[in-house]
């Protein structure tokens, strides 16, 4: 490689990363500053970071609203793992044409834009209101249920149970475990790494999710992150240190799951279509 | 294509416990999604407001050949469609390349580096931008600091720039995500094929258009149908950074159903006949962006 070839190469990606950090290093340190030194246009840290955490939390109930998104992240992880881990898994193993034909109907699902269901969706939603409350309009339960299976996990799921050893299945069989005992005690441990990389991209999905909760979350008691974020970046005398700080802090559990998980989430991601 | 199931006693067994493990999954799509999508088109015949909802055959549909919003919402949807997409592929798939090459030291800070805009939630950085872009905002004081530019430019509040501020931020978003998806097969390929192709006297750039670009061509395909698909349903960046606004100048087809829906006196007979269009757009653009590829998938 000639040098210039060789300057302009590292020339254009240290430019692209700045741009790409940079963001993020002006949100860091606002969080440190008070709301007229971010006015001012200052880019250095400053030493107000614990103020504008004391004034976050006692002027906004940004704690609910933490609670709130954890429980609706967490509780779509874990039946999203399951449900569709169990779909992907007996669509492959227990293969017949009926199935794929199933399967390739599901797969279309993924076309559909959220926007054009999301009235339906409401609608049933406020029905369910009328005979089971707990699990309607207003509920976080009523954010979760849509959300939990998609076609792509299942589609995921699939792809990674091509490569599962089937031999393990047949000795497992001779042990004399039942076929979801197979399922449990044999696929899931062999399978931790896709579902590391599936628990990470569900996890992030749902903790960023804006749109459906923002349609079917009215009180504010039961508001997720996103929609506090939204609601504070609007305001119309907007204290910059607070919401930076809130926003650096609605985003430490996506942060640290990328970081702990960081080659998975990229398997994770780009696995599926390999 | 390769399962050969053992006996036909098993098969049936098997093919019974293999729907057990699919059903609850396929019940949840069908209904949360098949389901209201089926709905959605019997809605875009009905009017009236909330709940109240009369037949009202194709009036919906002759309404939104005529609607104005509904026009303009679909034309920045474009706009962003057509600007936005081929730059930021063009752009992942040249930082692609670059973070594929051997000599290149520092690989995995430039990767993490440009990859990090992918995990941060949609909502909160729109929020960010929206600052960093005000018209008394730091990007306004760099640049003129820098002396690019005499004047602020309105970034929010001028009709033009607020979609090119849009775009930039989109860009921003998702161009290191997609580049992950290059970077992943590029790592794929042989580099024998790059080392005949030198011997034979090949420059770099006719190596990138000729083996480079043939050999991503399924991965290309599958970003810029699932970018178009993102595209088409913004929402939280338009919402948040630009409220759809100046006027309707940002408005995106998303944010519209929204809404006739939830905002204005709420429509949702109308809002459905307008997400339909979304439908068919995304169907017509799949269907086109897999003809251009060719074939032979």
């Amino acid at each position: 490689m000639s040098k210039l070839k060789k300057i302009g190469m590292y020339t254009f990606l240290i430019v692209a990363a700045f741009i790409s950090i940079f963001p993020f290093l002006w949100m860091i340190t606002s969080a440190t500053n008070t709301s007229a030194d971010v006015t001012k246009g200052t880019i250095l840290p400053g030493s107000h970071l614990f103020e504008n955490i004391s004034n976050l939390f006692a002027t906004i109930d940004i704690g609910t609203a933490l609670l709130n998104s954890a429980k609706v992240s967490v509780t779509t992880t874990v039946l999203s793992l399951v449900i569709a881990s169990l779909a992907g898994y007996g669509f492959e193993i227990y293969r017949s044409k009926a199935k794929d034909v199933v399967f390739s109907i599901l797969l279309l699902s993924m076309m559909i834009p959220f926007a054009a269901i999301m009235i339906p969706l409401f609608q049933m939603f406020a029905k369910i209101s009328n005979s089971a409350p707990a699990i309607g309009i207003d509920t976080l339960s009523g954010v979760i249920l849509p959300t939990v299976v998609t076609a792509f996990l299942i589609f995921f799921f699939r792809q990674n149970a091509k490569m599962f050893p089937r031999d393990l299945l047949e000795a497992g069989r001779i042990d004399g475990l039942s076929e979801l005992g197979l399922f449990f005690r044999v696929f899931l441990p062999t399978m931790k790494t896709t579902y590391a990389a599936a628990g990470i991209i569900t996890f992030m999905s749902s903790w960023n999710n804006y749109l459906w909760p923002l349609i079917v979350l009215q009180s504010p008691e039961n508001q997720t992150v996103p929609m506090l974020i939204s609601q504070l970046g609007s305001s119309y005398s907007p204290d910059y240190g607070i919401i930076m700080t809130a926003i650096v802090i609605s985003t430490i559990p996506t942060a640290l799951v990328f970081f702990f998980m960081q080659k998975h989430f990229v398997a994770g991601m780009t696995g599926s279509v390999k | 294509m390769k399962t050969a199931q053992k006996g036909t006693s098993i098969r049936s067994k098997a093919s019974l416990t293999g729907w057990a493990f699919v059903g609850l999954a396929v019940i949840m799509i069908f209904v949360f999604y098949f389901y209201p999508m089926f709905q959605a088109l019997l809605l875009s015949f009905k009017s009236g407001t909330g709940m109240n909802l009369d037949f009202v055959g194709l009036d919906n549909y002759k309404r939104l050949f005529t609607d104005t919003t509904f026009r303009t919402a679909l034309a920045n949807t474009f706009i962003y469609l057509i600007i936005q997409v081929p730059v930021m592929i063009i752009l992942a798939l040249f930082i692609s390349v670059l973070l594929n090459n051997s000599e290149l030291k520092f690989k995995g800070f430039f990767r993490t580096a440009i990859f990090l805009p992918a995990v941060t939630s949609l909502v909160a950085y729109s929020v960010i931008f929206k600052y960093l872009f005000a018209t008394d905002g730091l990007i306004n004081k760099l640049l003129m600091k820098i002396a690019l530019i005499q004047t602020p430019i309105e970034w929010i509040t001028d009709p033009f720039w607020a979609k090119i501020t849009i775009i930039i931020a989109i860009t921003w978003r998702w161009t290191g995500y997609n580049m992950i998806f290059y970077l992943s097969s590029l790592q794929n390929i042989d580099h024998s094929i790059y080392e005949a192709a030198r011997i034979d006297g090949a420059s770099s750039v006719r190596q990138f258009f000729g083996i480079t670009i043939p050999l991503l061509k399924p991965i290309i395909l599958f970003t810029s149908i699932t970018s178009t698909i993102g595209t088409l349903q913004l929402f939280d960046e338009v919402v948040n950074i630009t409220k759809g606004g100046p006027g309707n100048a940002t408005l995106s087809i998303s944010q519209y159903i929204y809404n006739l829906s939830f905002k204005y006196s709420s429509d949702f007979g109308y809002a459905a006949t307008v997400s339909y269009s979304i439908v068919i757009i995304i169907i017509i653009l799949a269907f086109l962006q897999f003809k251009l590829a060719g074939d032979d998938k």
